[in-house]
């Protein structure tokens, strides 16, 4: 549903319809080419050893029977990598250790978690690489793991990396740790401002590693060719990035690298890291011969990027009228085996929601023997939005105040100041709490026993960075678009349309295809909530080209100079002379009979993103004899910006919500105390499924990005910052026991409301 | 002047000042004033020539993505953060 449709519709043709995706038919028939579908001439297959430890030293590996197997054709380990510094590597948004990266990929001396890929294999089938890595022999001298971020910060924990120190804002600690960064926000004087406040609550918040879930496991198919060209089709995010990781990993040139990105099966920031493709590379260079690598689930869950494990303190103050004045945080993130958890986003979008004057937060990144983390759907966001949310609510709860009107007087909007400095811009977080207050859902009875409310809010950042596309106008009057923003979302409609809103044509005229690296100009990664936002106005942009260069060809055609031509609505005309005009159809059928064909072409940067804010009701019930948590009714509220598919961002406000509750109740790494995974599949790592939630209602509140030609806002992050705070303060409604250890999962619930175990 | 907001880190290396006013209409020329009045500060952002990779400065609400010669206004905010990822 979308508020304030009428004014946009009078403002627009196309954007805020809702179109058929221009994929759609290749999706339901079967007929969209996914990276396990690549099949070459003479191609191989690959796989790969793994850890069966969580931290051992690598003592030696002797691939020796492997490589004397029949069909095996090549055997690789860390060593057959170039040396490689250890400098830093932009994925986009972040940033990797090239060292760490290549660590990650095959394990060097160490192995540091439980999956970790140790050596791989070439061969003439899947079947026989398989019984190739049982001949794999490896000596392992093991060492006692760390799994709990609270533990891997103590004095005398087990250090995983001997060279890691503790990085402050450019300067590096003296001795080894495995906090890897320490950083520090204040904001006013959060000491003097407890002091004033008239009530204070403490709580302490722990959440587990999750999976983002994509239902398409990671895939590669690598063909290094003789004169040292790569070519690589697989699932990913950022086809651009994984370009920029192979090139800066196997020492070649970024023009020998070219990647394919195929139809891709969900991502949500996990799929912009590598792991298969530099194995693949490898091996195909040992071999001659292209190889395929495509992974199992288990290796999804035991050895690709979650998100982390977490532990926060957080304190937070308000007036008896109902007035947040002060926060103190301390965010510990999990790693895993190597820096880069997602704590200083965590930091920064924590208290976002609130005009909050005073706050000192302090977040630590660290390592602990699991897998390297990954960004996941508005990374680190989630977690803190749990604990900051949790204690809002029930401050508002001790206050006696409502706890949406408690978050609406105490609402952040256009000015202020957020913890990391920058003030914000306008923003629609008060127009959407006003409206979940007005909501049927929130004025809507509840009643029954162990039934209860929980409302949250949650913040998120989303992203610019760089977008390329161009576009050629065919002669039918239809416009060719080529882009390179692997479609995860439905952004082939919305960058699609913005082309369409631009040329005052209808959508399907304009038919876009997502290409490979050497096809079109940079594009950074599909995420961040960017494409429909970045690419977008690229498409804006690239239209703009376009309508100049129409209007050029008419005077031309016209004799008159290129100002007294106008495009208005999809004509070309002539401004004195009402008789000359043309149809963007019927000047595209004279472009190649007048002069040189018409392509537009846009590469843009902005920054100008806005902010996204969701926040989201639910009502739940509790089985006081199961334990389970049932979702009733749930409605999630959002400012897109301008919404260009509505479909589309009600599509990934339920995905969010979705995968949030999920986060909430269910899902959760489950390790053996000697570091091993005990739940890698998809029967014990229980994910939601449509039998376990209600219909997820979208309830859009526009308030217009001034800084993007439409107005838009990213949408796809944010809606899984909500919903682990809104499901626990449900579950206290039902229940009355506060939950701040996630997930609330039927045997915590049994343990926390009737002391069983 | 651009108005320069210090992160509690690297307040030790200016006394203590939450905030500096330095001149300069790039990025690298506030920087390089910043490190005039008060030395060592380049060196906590700035690597051979260019923003350290872990941190991100922002410039009147925007991340920079022109580096060091992203241009500064005499109005101009400039706030020093830790370089986030999105998914």
């Amino acid at each position: 549903m979308v508020l304030e449709t009428e004014k946009k519709q009078k403002k627009y043709k196309v954007i805020g319809t809702r179109p058929i995706r221009p994929d759609g038919l290749d999706k339901v028939t079967g007929r969209a080419r996914f990276g396990a579908d690549i099949d070459l001439p003479g191609m191989l297959h690959g796989a790969i050893l793994r850890s069966p430890h969580a931290h051992a030293h690598i003592v030696r590996i002797d691939t020796s029977k492997a490589a004397a197997l029949p069909g095996v054709k090549a055997v690789v380990t860390n060593a057959d990598f170039p040396h490689v510094p250890a400098e830093e590597l932009s994925l986009g948004e972040g940033a990797v250790n090239l060292v760490h990266l290549r660590q990650n990929v095959l394990a060097e001396d160490k192995v540091l978690y439980h999956g970790h890929a140790v050596a791989a294999v070439a061969a003439t089938s899947a079947h026989i690489a398989t019984e190739a890595l049982r001949l794999i022999d490896v000596t392992y001298e093991l060492l006692e793991p760390v799994l709990d971020v609270r533990d891997a910060m103590k004095q005398g924990s087990p250090i995983l990396h001997a060279d890691l120190r503790t990085r402050d804002m450019g300067k590096d600690g003296d001795i080894p740790s495995n906090i890897a960064s320490h950083l520090h926000f204040e904001l006013g004087d959060a000491d003097h401002a407890f002091g004033e406040a008239d009530v204070v609550i403490e709580r302490e918040f722990t959440t587990r590693m999750v999976h983002q879930g994509y239902i398409e496991p990671h895939n590669a198919t690598v063909s290094w060719d003789e004169d040292d060209h790569l070519t690589i089709w697989m699932s990913t995010q950022g086809a651009f990035n994984v370009r920029d990781q192979m090139a800066r990993l196997l020492r070649l040139p970024v023009h020998n690298v070219r990647v394919v990105p195929m139809e891709i099966g969900g991502g949500f920031g996990g799929k912009i890291s590598v792991y298969l493709p530099p194995v693949g590379a490898i091996l195909s260079h040992k071999t001659g011969r292209p190889v395929k690598l495509v992974m199992n689930r288990t290796e999804v869950l035991e050895a690709t990027g979650p998100t982390s494990g977490s532990y926060i303190k957080l304190k937070m103050g308000a007036t008896k009228d109902g007035r947040l004045i002060a926060a103190r945080g301390e965010l510990a993130y999990e790693a895993g085996a190597f820096p880069g958890s997602p704590v200083g986003a965590g930091c920064m979008t924590m208290l976002g929601p609130y005009d909050i004057a005073n706050a000192t937060i302090d977040g630590y990144d660290v390592v602990v023997n699991k897998p390297r983390v990954a960004a996941y759907r508005a990374p680190g966001a989630p977690i803190s939005a749990f604990a900051c949310e949790s204690v809002v609510d029930e401050l508002a709860e001790q206050l006696g105040i409502d706890p949406l009107q408690f978050r609406l007087q105490n609402a952040s909007k256009e000015g202020t100041r957020q913890l990391r400095g920058t003030t914000f811009p306008p923003i629609g977080n008060v127009a959407m709490i006003k409206a979940a207050l007005a909501s049927d859902h929130y004025n809507a009875p509840l009643e029954g026993p162990n039934r209860g409310r929980g409302v949250a809010n949650g913040f998120w950042f989303n992203a610019g960075m760089q977008s390329s596309l161009n576009a050629s106008v065919n002669g039918d009057g239809t416009v060719s678009l080529i882009e390179g923003n692997t479609d995860i979302g439905g952004t082939r409609a919305s960058i699609a349309m913005q082309l369409a809103e631009t040329l005052g044509i209808p959508m399907e005229a304009v038919r876009p295809t997502v290409v490979d690296t050497d096809s079109v100009g940079y594009n950074a990664v599909t995420g961040g909530s960017r494409i429909t936002f970045a690419s977008g106005w690229a498409a804006y942009e690239c239209g703009m080209d376009i309508r100049r260069l129409m209007c050029a060809r008419a005077a031309a055609i016209w004799d008159l100079g290129e100002d007294d031509v106008e495009y208005v609505d999809g004509v070309i005309r002539a401004r004195k002379d009402a008789a000359k005009k043309f149809t963007f159809a019927e000047l595209a059928g004279r472009i190649n009979s007048t002069g040189a064909p018409i392509i537009g072409n846009a590469s843009v940067s902005p920054q100008t993103v806005g902010g996204a804010f969701a926040l989201h009701i639910a009502d739940v019930e509790v089985d006081p004899e199961t334990g389970k948590v049932q979702v009733l009714r749930y409605t999630a509220f959002q400012d897109p910006g301008t919404a260009i598919h509505p479909a589309y961002v009600e599509g990934q406000m339920q995905g969010g919500a979705s995968q949030g509750i999920g986060w909430a109740l269910n899902e959760e790494y489950y390790y053996n105390a000697d570091g091993t995974l005990a739940n890698a599949s998809f029967l014990d790592y229980r994910m939601p499924t449509t039998l376990d939630l209600p219909m997820i209602d979208a309830v859009m509140v526009e308030t217009p990005n001034p800084g993007h030609p439409y107005g838009v806002r990213g949408v796809g992050e944010v809606p899984i910052v909500p919903p682990l705070a809104t499901i626990a303060n449900a579950v206290y409604r039902a229940t009355g026991v506060r939950f701040r250890d996630l997930p609330i999962s039927p045997r915590r619930v049994l343990k926390e409301t009737q002391g069983l175990e | 002047m651009a108005a320069v907001w210090i992160p509690p880190q690297l307040r030790y290396l200016t006394r203590g000042a939450e905030r500096a006013t330095v001149p300069g209409d790039t990025l690298r020329a506030v920087i390089d004033a910043l490190d005039a009045a008060y030395p060592g500060l380049r060196d906590r952002l700035c690597e051979a020539d260019e923003i350290r990779g872990h941190i991100s400065i922002v410039v009147d609400g925007d991340v920079t993505q022109r580096g060091l010669t992203q241009p500064v206004r005499p109005d101009s905010e400039v706030q020093i953060i830790p370089a986030i990822a999105g998914g």
